[in-house]
């Protein structure tokens, strides 16, 4: 009764705009540039300095050479590929690294995290859920130097916390780096996993594992007949984004600076000696091309899954 | 097939009672509704029954045996969801046979008795089909498919027709009945709508704040409803309650009120109990007992005509009374009524209904309702 009488405004028909073209345009330039300084100019150097041999010093460094693949085939020289500190050494350590902190450790364990955090009272869940997020956040940097002091031999919480359970102390980041880099990087990414599956459970209606409860169904056939299907979506999600994080990961370098004697030098940290304690440029490049390629490939298998989805 | 029996149950969620110490049986066969508003505990005690729900005080049973806090697989129990909760990466059969393959059946033989199943549902071309890719009433039926594939004890419903429009609704509820009839199986049905309660019960169980207010056959509870609350959520259009005065003397019972003309009633000893605390009384009648009279004839009640609703064979007239409170008349639609501003409704005194100050139904010494 005490609205005004509204004569309807004619929209205009032209498709919707926030901004001009020449306005959107001025405010992409900075981002633009930036990106172009910093990604896509090095992205084409880096391809351009695998040809050559450019190191930091001597002749090579004012003057570098065109070589040609080179560079590739000495990283792929059959002699010497499996050895210790050489490409292919890194290469298979990394595969196996992704293998068992990325894929078993971290989507496995979150997997199994998340499912039994379904069940739980809602505060046992909040509770759950504020802590790994909490450890989730904290720096890189914190972390690893965490992990440090919890497993030094002398003055380490865990060495103490075996001792004084009468359990034998040990050196662990000499004498197991591999399996401690795979605990640390397990423990650093399970949270992510967990949260992203968690969410994808919680947005599974409950009537859906209610209705499984009263026809009979086990927790292992909910999980295994309902739950995983309907996350299937996520869980490939979840894959190739850790294997792509672990994949490229340079944290373990905090703990066992790629040692004792190469045994834990992935191929990102491989690359950071190569080209900048070697001061390699030329061969350095060349790793950092093929790290590229496989990212790519996994970036485009991603797409294709990501593109299926949609259809 | 099996009884089903609460005893002094009680669920409080936090400070909140959802169901306060209830307590109720129902026979082996028996296809029992539970009606009331939302909020009122029908779907939590469903709930108990299939133990999706503990109750914090109080037993449940299930063929004589407490399953209080047994959980739901070992229940030997079937329910129908109100949103159907079909898997939506399988298709119908996978569905349908969803609880003979956790039983460990070979998938021959548990897609054969779901294909069975389904045809009697009508459903049985459907099984190669995702439940995204069927209708809203394909979908009830294989819910309800799902929940008869395998032998139950209590077949529970939660509200499964309040997704369905009314067309489809009405062909569901009849379906249903006939399966009861079919099968004579113990049902527990959950909903909000009386017809849905009226049609398919043998027994109704009326529920508000967590509470029963009376449980007894759906004719029982249109005749003879035990409050007022009941009397109000049963009926279409809901019983008209009139507030009104009461005298007596002579052993006669005098009603009181704006525009109502009433003969004196015979007093009874309910009603000399209920005056003995309050003389304001409420009276009930149904639309349905109610038609358009002359004005000062017998027993009646006047107002303004308020709507006059025409819906086919019958009409729904509203009249306003004085104190703005609002009447409805079903009347046969008769087109050489011409309904003028006053109004005048009668009715006769066997089909009035009295409640004290309390809501409660004052008991009756003949049988039909006073």
């Amino acid at each position: 009764m005490t609205a005004e009488p509204t004569t309807p405004v004619p929209k205009p028909a032209r498709r919707f705009a926030l901004l001009s073209n020449r306005a959107g345009a001025v405010f992409l330039t900075p981002a633009g540039l930036l990106v172009a300084l910093f990604v896509i100019i090095p992205f084409f150097w880096v391809i351009f300095v695998s040809f050559t041999n450019r190191t930091l010093l001597g002749r090579t460094a004012l003057n570098p050479e065109f070589v040609g693949l080179a560079n590739y085939f000495a990283l792929f020289d059959p002699s010497n590929f499996f050895q210790r500190g050489q490409f292919g050494f890194s290469l298979i350590l990394t595969t196996q690294f992704v293998l068992a902190s990325a894929l078993i450790g971290q989507a496995l364990l979150g997997l199994l995290l998340a499912w039994l955090i379904q069940t739980v009272p809602p505060w046992i869940k909040r509770l759950t859920e504020t802590f790994v997020i909490a450890a989730w956040i904290l720096p890189e940097v914190v972390i690893g130097f965490a992990w440090f002091a919890f497993l030094d031999r002398d003055q380490g919480t865990l060495n103490a916390m075996l001792t004084s359970v009468g359990l034998p102390r040990g050196d662990f980041l000499l004498q197991q780096p591999f399996w401690v880099i795979v605990v640390f990087n397990t423990w650093r990414g399970a949270a992510f996993s967990m949260m992203l599956f968690n969410s994808a459970f919680s947005s599974i209606p409950p009537s859906y594992f209610q209705a499984a409860d009263v026809a009979g169904a086990s927790s292992w056939q909910k999980f295994k007949d309902i739950a995983l299907p309907l996350i299937r979506g996520h869980v490939v999600t979840d894959l190739i984004l850790i294997t792509m994080w672990t994949f490229n990961t340079f944290t373990p370098f905090l703990l066992t600076n790629g040692g004792p004697s190469y045994r834990t030098e992935l191929l990102s940290i491989y690359n950071y000696r190569v080209a900048f304690r070697d001061f390699e440029f030329g061969k350095g490049a060349a790793v950092g091309v093929i790290i590229m390629l496989v990212n790519l490939a996994f970036a485009l298998i991603y797409l294709t899954i990501g593109r299926k989805k949609r259809v | 097939m099996a009884s089903v029996e609460f005893r002094h149950v009680t669920k409080t969620f936090g400070s909140f009672n959802a169901v306060s110490d209830v307590s109720f049986a129902i026979g082996d066969g028996e296809f029992v509704c539970l009606l009331g508003p939302s909020g009122c505990g029908k779907t939590t005690s469903l709930r108990m029954i299939a133990g999706l729900e503990t109750p914090s005080h109080g037993q449940v049973l299930i063929g004589g045996d407490d399953v209080t806090n047994l959980h739901p697989k070992d229940r030997q129990i079937s329910m129908v969801f109100q949103d159907y909760a079909l898997y939506p990466h399988m298709n119908l059969a996978d569905n349908i046979a969803y609880p003979l393959k956790v039983r460990g059946e070979p998938v021959q033989k548990r897609h054969g008795r779901a294909r069975e199943v389904a045809d009697v549902l009508k459903i049985g071309h459907l099984m190669d089909r995702l439940p995204s890719q069927i209708s809203g009433g394909q979908q009830q039926r294989t819910s309800l498919a799902r929940a008869l594939v395998y032998p139950s004890r209590v077949y529970l419903f939660d509200e499964p027709l309040s997704n369905l429009d009314a067309k489809l609704r009405l062909e569901a509820r009849g379906f249903l009945n006939h399966l009861q009839r079919d099968m004579g199986m113990t049902a527990v049905y959950v909903t909000h709508d009386q017809a849905e309660a009226m049609a398919l019960a043998t027994r109704i169980a009326v529920m508000d704040q967590g509470r029963i207010v009376q449980y007894a056959p759906p004719i029982e509870i249109y005749r003879r409803p035990a409050t007022t609350f009941v009397a109000n959520f049963v009926g279409n259009p809901p019983m008209n309650l009139v507030p009104v005065e009461a005298t007596h003397g002579d052993g006669q019972l005098q009603l009181k009120a704006d525009g109502l003309t009433l003969s004196p009633l015979p007093m009874s000893s309910g009603i000399a109990a209920a005056l003995a605390n309050s003389k304001s009384l409420t009276l009930g009648i149904r639309p349905e007992h109610l038609a358009i009279a002359e004005p000062g004839t017998g027993n009646a009640i006047s107002g303004t005509l308020f709507a006059n609703e025409n819906m086919g064979p019958e009409s729904l007239v509203t009249i306003e009374r004085p104190d703005a409170s609002r009447l409805t008349a079903r009347i046969f639609t008769d087109d050489h009524i011409a309904l003028t501003d006053a109004v005048t409704l009668g009715f006769s005194p066997e089909h009035i209904h009295l409640f004290d100050s309390t809501g409660a139904r004052i008991p009756a010494d003949r049988e039909q309702p006073l």
